[in-house]
Parts: structure tokens; sequence; C-alpha cells
């Protein structure tokens, strides 16, 4: 019987650019097909690019974006975007758009803005924290 | 900055913040400290390793000025003050560049198991020594 490892995933690129996110999806899915855990997949520095909902690839390319947000529909993940980061980049949901009084926000289904403690408490709660990155 | 959320009280593990790229030209080593500032709440043993280009991030007289960015050098002197006490260089990389020790910021912490002794942060390590420290931790965050 194969060990199972409850992981966390940190993911420090934006999309396109890098292939950081979407190795870290193939990653992702590899382990929950094993019948790995996935306590948590963090997005930090561009990686927070990786959570709006309004990017439009060429239709035949791969969506990375609604590549997360399916996965995460599909297994319940956690997908947290940094609020320190990601307002640096200007990736919003509803309640910070309307405190920070932006006309709009760009958060992805699937993914929450929160602070860079749920990084550390991954780093805590987790068997194993694996980055993805540049 | 935002209030962090201390769910795990008495889990104490070993992590390693690793700082391997220049402190301009990319916003890594800002947001790599952001971390470590954060995450000081969480009571954790924390190291932080400057390696490669990273060491250049606590070279001493830092001047910004023409490149209008935020000389945030001044942070790491107050690590000391977050309980974050153990720097280590490596040796290899400051001399690739043709540094030395006494190119680094002044950074110290008050001991408080030796009645607040000042003490240095920064211990300079050759890269042998480096890997056994990353053998030892529980948790690497590399920036």
């Amino acid at each position: 019987m194969e060990q199972l490892v409850k992981f966390s995933v940190v993911v420090n690129e934006g999309p396109y650019t890098h292939q950081a996110s979407d190795s870290a999806y193939q990653f992702t899915k590899a382990a929950l097909e094993k019948g790995h855990e996935i306590y948590r997949v963090f997005f930090y520095h561009d990686g927070v690019n990786n959570g709006t909902r309004l990017t439009v690839p060429p239709q035949d390319e791969r969506n990375i974006q609604v590549n997360w947000t399916e996965l995460a529909e599909q297994h319940e993940l956690d997908l947290v975007v940094c609020v320190a980061a990601a307002q640096r980049r200007g990736v919003l949901d509803k309640s910070e758009a309307d405190r920070l009084g932006k006309d709009a926000d760009n958060i992805a289904p699937g993914f929450r803005i929160s602070g860079l403690g749920q990084l550390i408490d991954a780093g805590i709660a987790s068997d194993r924290l694996v980055t993805f990155g540049d | 900055m935002e209030e962090p959320d201390v769910s795990q009280p008495g889990v104490t593990k070993k992590f390693m913040y690793v700082n391997r790229r220049a402190p301009y030209g990319t916003v890594y080593a800002l947001e790599s400290l952001e971390v470590v500032l954060i995450g000081a709440a969480f009571d954790q043993d924390v190291s932080l390793a400057f390696l490669d280009d990273g060491v250049f991030q606590i070279v001493k007289g830092q001047d910004t000025a023409g490149i209008g960015m935020k000389n945030f050098s001044p942070t790491y002197r107050a690590l000391g003050d977050y309980e974050v006490t153990k720097l280590y260089v490596e040796k290899e990389s400051l001399e690739t560049r043709g540094l030395s020790e006494d190119d680094l910021l002044e950074i110290t912490y008050e001991d408080e198991d030796d009645d607040w002794a000042e003490k240095p942060s920064i211990h300079v390590v050759k890269r042998d020594e480096m890997t056994q420290l990353m053998a030892q931790q529980d948790v690497i965050l590399s920036f």
C-alpha cells in the first residue's frame, strides 16, 4: 500500500510566460489521482495572475485559469491568492475592490484572496510543501 | 500588513527561506522578506539562507535613489526584533562576487537566553555546510 501524503503547492509565476503554473497543475492533478491530499495551493509573486478570470487565451490553447477552477470544483481544492501580491498586480475580489474604491473585480471562481499566513500555515500543516517557480 | 491566521499552535517546524536573487531587478527579494515578517508570528524555527546573487540583498551601503525603488535593506537589520536570528550566507557566493563578510550589513540580535547579549545573526558558511543545513529543514521556501 502506497503511503498517502498531504501536500501543499506553491505557484510563484504567472500563466503562459513560465511553465510553473502548468507543472503545478499537472502535479496537483496527478497527486489527487493517486489518492494524495492537497491541503492548499498558494499563489504568490506573479503567480497571483493565475487567478484572474479575464484571461482569454486562443481557443486551441489550454486555459490555465479554467484548468485550476475546474480542478478546484472537482476536488474542493483551496486555491489561495496572496492579498499583498494580488493588490500590487491588480487581482481583486468584490470586497477588496469595494474597499479599495476600484470599479471592477477579477478573481476567478474557485480562488480566494487571503494573507501570507496561509502559506506558513500550509508549510506547518502539510507533510510536503512543493514550490513551482522560475 | 494583514493579520496572520496563526492556526497551528504547538507545532514547530524548521523553516528556511532561501534567497537566491539580487535585491532589485525583480520583486522576489522584497516579497520573500514579506513572508519572513508575516511568518515570524507563527513561532517556528526560522533561518534565512543567502546564496548566488541573493548575497547582494544584505550588502551594506545600498542606495536606490537612482532607480526609483524603496531601499528595503534596513529591514534585514530589524529581523532580530522578529526573533529571526539565523542568517546563513554562502562563502563561495560571496567570493565569486568579490565580496567578504566586511561588505555585509551588521545584523545582530539580543539573546534572551544569555542576559540579552548582542550577538551577530550572520554566519558565513561553506557550501557543504549550507547543504547540511538545508537537509535538516522541514520546509524550504526558495525565492
